[in-house]
């Protein structure tokens, strides 16, 4: 498969005094689809600009499988790249503008080339069409075609699906993918939505003023976030201030049960709201009475605020499925806080 | 799926390294650039500052003869005719000019096109073209000469020609700032029970108030550094720019034109300074999301404004069609039959070869000149900033700052050097479009930048990562895409090139003669209908090549309509 390994090794970057990249090192896999996640101005863009030879860094290097292409200029490298504006000429056509990197080949190739791109990405006979006459969806794939023509050995998506509407963009993160898993090329992918990451990547890195913060499958970024930063980033959780009291944790006057760790001195616990378990049928660990404030309906499930008796003013969350709502009558709930889901921040 | 890949098809084969290509472009272009600027723009100013302050014999320069020029009282007079004249006209013109950028742009009159069309007429021929009209109007044997008390040279004489000769100037600069109107300001402000007058204080004049300061500074700048109309309407009313005309041309006074060429450079580089600081802090005045003001009618205000515009028009088709039915008669004002017989130029040496050499030096000022800005602007705006941009960039802007005369007086000065190598260049047409360039360089390079910077900036990194060579990219994406700007520059470098003089003037050889110079020339050698032919042939002129080109540009768009109406995004 000609596909290529990544590795990043210690990359800074600076604009004047703003550190915009600070040491970043990592390795993505042959194959593998990375996304770079994190909040605008976090250098998650700049990182990528690094990779496709259009920002130079200033320290660090970076490998295309074990070829260092650190201070190769852009053409020199192997890649195609898929803008979050696309970047398709206006001027020509779709095939031209999927043929515009295959310059050198016969007419011949170049056609049937263009012909299997668009086939590819299933846009066959809009070959003599404007880009301007394409809706978002197509163009974004036509400037997929575009990247992928020459066969380049690695992919670099940047924030491909912010110029889309929500109902469009979860069906063509979904293509994208199996498109990605198809062709089997090496894939880094920016992004500042947590959906979007969660729904592509194999792995994602979150990124935070220039630094990577973690750097794991989904899943492990979601049940096990390795800094408070990514528990706050990536979904919604609860904090909770406290002291350490013997094996447990103190919360104003509440006592906390921990699952199989020594807290420190002090520090926060966290706690996904959907771990909340509210009016439980059985006993549970840290299990306290407490005031429901507001229900939210979202759909699939509701999202209910509440308010611990010993711990009045701190508005917590919980989710839960809508068909546990009827139980909730009353603003007396019983909320268990199971030890398993207490995930304790110094 | 998986054997796409396997076809792989060759990229970047029967080319030198891409990137070897980029460099030479890119680098190659910019210093190329450099050199050029600093040739044509940057030696001659310094040549002037130079022969300003050397105190050669008979020359009337140095620190001694600028303390006894400026000490005189005939350099006082001339000064405070200068600022007089000038700064009256902007305080005729600019009132008028924003009146009418108002009626185009916040009202409902009719007809707008026409009127614009219009307003834009004198600047498709000389300077001199109004105050040739002015003389058959009100001068001695004039038309109307019964209307005013005394006769028309002197100081109304200038001011009405200089006010005929800026008005689209100011008009230009004022339309393009009457453009921008957020229109939920206004919802706004009549929700609130504002009146439209409170509307306009609180609204439109903090929005437009820049581009009357620019306004009035262009005025001024452009009318203390005139000579065309002084030369023909002063009388004895003198000014400085005529005196830097006479001292170089007629008496050979180098040192003394370059001290007035300075004393007239300081208003200029003045109010581009000031203009430069007020644009920085004034900027995101209209935010992204701001929706376009369209005017609704209101019919005594926009009968007012009809008025207006209706007058301006009717004074300017006036002087203009005096200018051209003047050149048709045969003898002024003793035989008003009409005949072309001051279309033959006999008097001129050159006859209608002063025409050719005119239509030459437009000619190639136009094509080299675009070529030469959009390509310079591209060089500037699509690639990583340097220090060498950032010289280009300042140097490029120098032009704006710098007057005709002066620029003129520094090419005189510099390519006249004995020991120049490029002195074999002084009086050649080669050198006058050379000076012309770089005199409207500014302009042009301005509409090219603003033009290359509405489109995507991730263009060049897409064609980067597709190995595409830089310049392959510029022919094959960025031009096409901006060819309507690109015969914007063509069209007003070519009707530039045709209508100047104030650089070209000291320039010129027998052989170089220039048609807007010769108009001149005829004025002042008593052959005003001859001048009057010559003005109105390169209005004539100017006017089609304008159709033209505005007729291409459309003929362009309407066929690249497919991918046009949508390549916003």
């Amino acid at each position: 498969m000609a596909t290529v390994s990544l590795q990043l090794r210690d990359i800074h970057k600076a604009f004047g005094a703003f550190q915009a990249l600070d040491g970043v090192s990592l390795d993505v896999s042959a194959g593998e689809l990375v996304c770079l996640l994190g909040p605008s101005g976090c250098g998650k863009t700049t990182l990528l600009r690094c990779i496709a030879g259009l920002e130079r860094q200033d320290g660090g290097k970076i490998f295309f499988g074990d070829r260092d292409v650190s201070t190769l200029p852009p053409q020199a490298r192997d890649y195609g790249i898929l803008f979050q504006s696309y970047a398709l000429f206006p001027n020509l056509t779709v095939a031209q503008n999927i043929g515009y990197g295959l310059a050198g080949n016969s007419r011949e190739t170049i056609r049937a080339r263009v012909a299997e791109m668009l086939e590819l990405v299933g846009l066959k006979g809009s070959e003599q069409k404007y880009p301007g006459q394409l809706s978002g969806g197509q163009q974004q794939r036509v400037a997929l075609a575009r990247a992928l023509a020459p066969a380049p050995k690695l992919l670099l998506l940047d924030e491909p699906m912010s110029a889309l509407d929500a109902r469009v963009r979860e069906h063509l993160c979904g293509e994208l993918r199996r498109l990605q898993k198809s062709l089997g090329i090496t894939t880094v992918m920016v992004t500042h939505n947590q959906d979007e990451a969660m729904l592509m990547a194999d792995r994602i890195a979150v990124i935070n003023h220039g630094r990577v913060e973690q750097y794991a499958t989904p899943q492990e970024i979601y049940r096990a976030p390795a800094t408070p930063f990514v528990a706050e980033f990536v979904g919604q959780g609860n904090w909770l201030p406290y002291e350490r009291d013997g094996e447990h944790a103190r919360v104003g006057a509440l006592n906390l049960r921990l699952h199989g760790v020594r807290p420190a001195e002090r520090g926060r616990l966290f706690c996904r709201p959907e771990a909340v378990v509210i009016n439980p049928s059985m006993h549970e660990d840290n299990l306290f009475s407490a005031q429901m404030r507001e229900i939210t309906y979202l759909g699939n499930r509701c999202r209910l605020s509440f308010e611990l008796d010993a711990l009045p003013g701190h508005t917590l969350l919980a989710e839960l499925a809508p068909e546990a709502m009827p139980r909730l009558a009353a603003p007396d709930i019983w909320v268990a806080l199971p030890p398993r889901s207490l995930q304790v921040f110094v | 799926m998986e054997q796409v890949l396997l076809g792989k098809p060759r990229a970047g084969a029967r080319r030198m390294p891409a990137d070897l290509a980029d460099r030479l472009f890119i680098h190659g272009g910019q210093w190329l650039l450099l050199v050029l600027l600093i040739l044509a723009v940057l030696l001659p100013l310094l040549a002037m500052l130079w022969r300003g302050f050397a105190s050669e014999p008979g020359q009337g320069g140095g620190l001694t003869a600028a303390a006894e020029l400026f000490g005189s009282a005939n350099f006082r007079w001339l000064l405070g005719n200068s600022l007089t004249v000038s700064l009256t006209v902007a305080a005729i013109v600019v009132p008028l000019a924003y009146a009418f950028a108002y009626a185009l742009q916040r009202t409902c009159v009719p007809a707008k096109g026409l009127w614009r069309g219009i307003s834009l007429l004198p600047l498709l021929a000389p300077s001199i073209l109004p105050g040739i009209a002015l003389i058959y109007l009100f001068g001695n044997q004039g038309v109307l000469r019964h209307l005013l008390t005394d006769n028309i040279y002197g100081f109304w004489g200038i001011v009405i020609g200089e006010a005929i000769y800026t008005f689209p100037h100011a008009l230009m600069v004022l339309v393009s700032a009457l453009a921008l109107a957020d229109a939920r300001l206004f919802d706004a402000a009549s929700s609130m029970g504002a009146s439209p007058w409170r509307a306009f204080r609180s609204i439109t004049w903090p929005g437009s108030r820049q581009g009357v300061f620019a306004a009035f500074c262009l005025v001024f700048t452009l009318c203390i550094t005139d000579f065309g109309v002084p030369v023909v309407v002063g009388g004895d009313y003198q000014v400085l720019a005529l005196e830097a005309y006479k001292a170089v041309v007629g008496q050979q006074q180098f040192g003394r034109g370059a001290l007035i060429g300075m004393v007239l450079l300081l208003p200029a580089l003045f109010s581009f300074a000031v203009d430069l600081w007020l644009r920085r802090r004034q900027r995101e005045a209209m935010s992204g999301r701001a929706q376009v003001y369209h005017p609704h009618p209101s019919r005594r205000r926009d009968l007012a404004f009809l008025v207006v515009v209706l007058l301006t028009c009717a004074a300017l088709l006036g002087v203009f069609g005096m200018a051209v039915y003047s050149s048709l008669v045969k003898f002024w004002p003793y035989d008003l039959s009409l005949s072309l017989h001051h279309y033959a130029f006999a008097e001129l040496p050159g006859g209608w070869q002063v025409y050719r050499n005119s239509l030459l030096l437009a000619g190639c000022t136009a094509v080299f000149g675009s070529l030469l800005t959009f390509t310079g602007a591209y060089l500037l705006e699509k690639t990583r900033q340097s220090p060498l941009t950032q010289a280009l960039r300042l140097l490029s802007f120098v032009p704006m700052a710098v007057p005709g005369l002066v620029l003129g007086l520094g090419y005189v000065f510099f390519f006249n050097l004995p020991g120049n190598p490029l002195h074999g260049l002084y009086g050649s047409l080669t050198l006058l479009v050379a000076c012309t360039i770089a005199h409207f360089l500014t302009t042009a390079q301005l509409t090219a930048s603003a033009a290359l910077r509405q489109l995507d900036g991730e263009f060049e990194a897409a064609a980067l990562s597709l190995k595409v060579p830089l310049l392959r990219h510029f022919l094959r994406v960025t031009l096409p895409i901006c060819l309507p700007a690109l015969l914007d520059i063509l069209r007003y470098l070519f009707v530039s090139a045709m209508t100047t003089v104030s650089a070209v003037i000291f320039l010129y050889s027998p052989d170089s003669l220039l048609a807007a110079i010769a108009v001149l020339n005829m004025d002042d050698a008593g052959n005003v209908g001859g001048a009057a032919a010559m003005s109105t042939l390169i209005l004539l002129t100017s006017a089609a090549v304008s159709l033209l080109l505005a007729g291409a540009s459309r003929g362009l768009l309407r066929r690249a309509q497919a991918w046009r109406a949508t390549a916003g995004h």
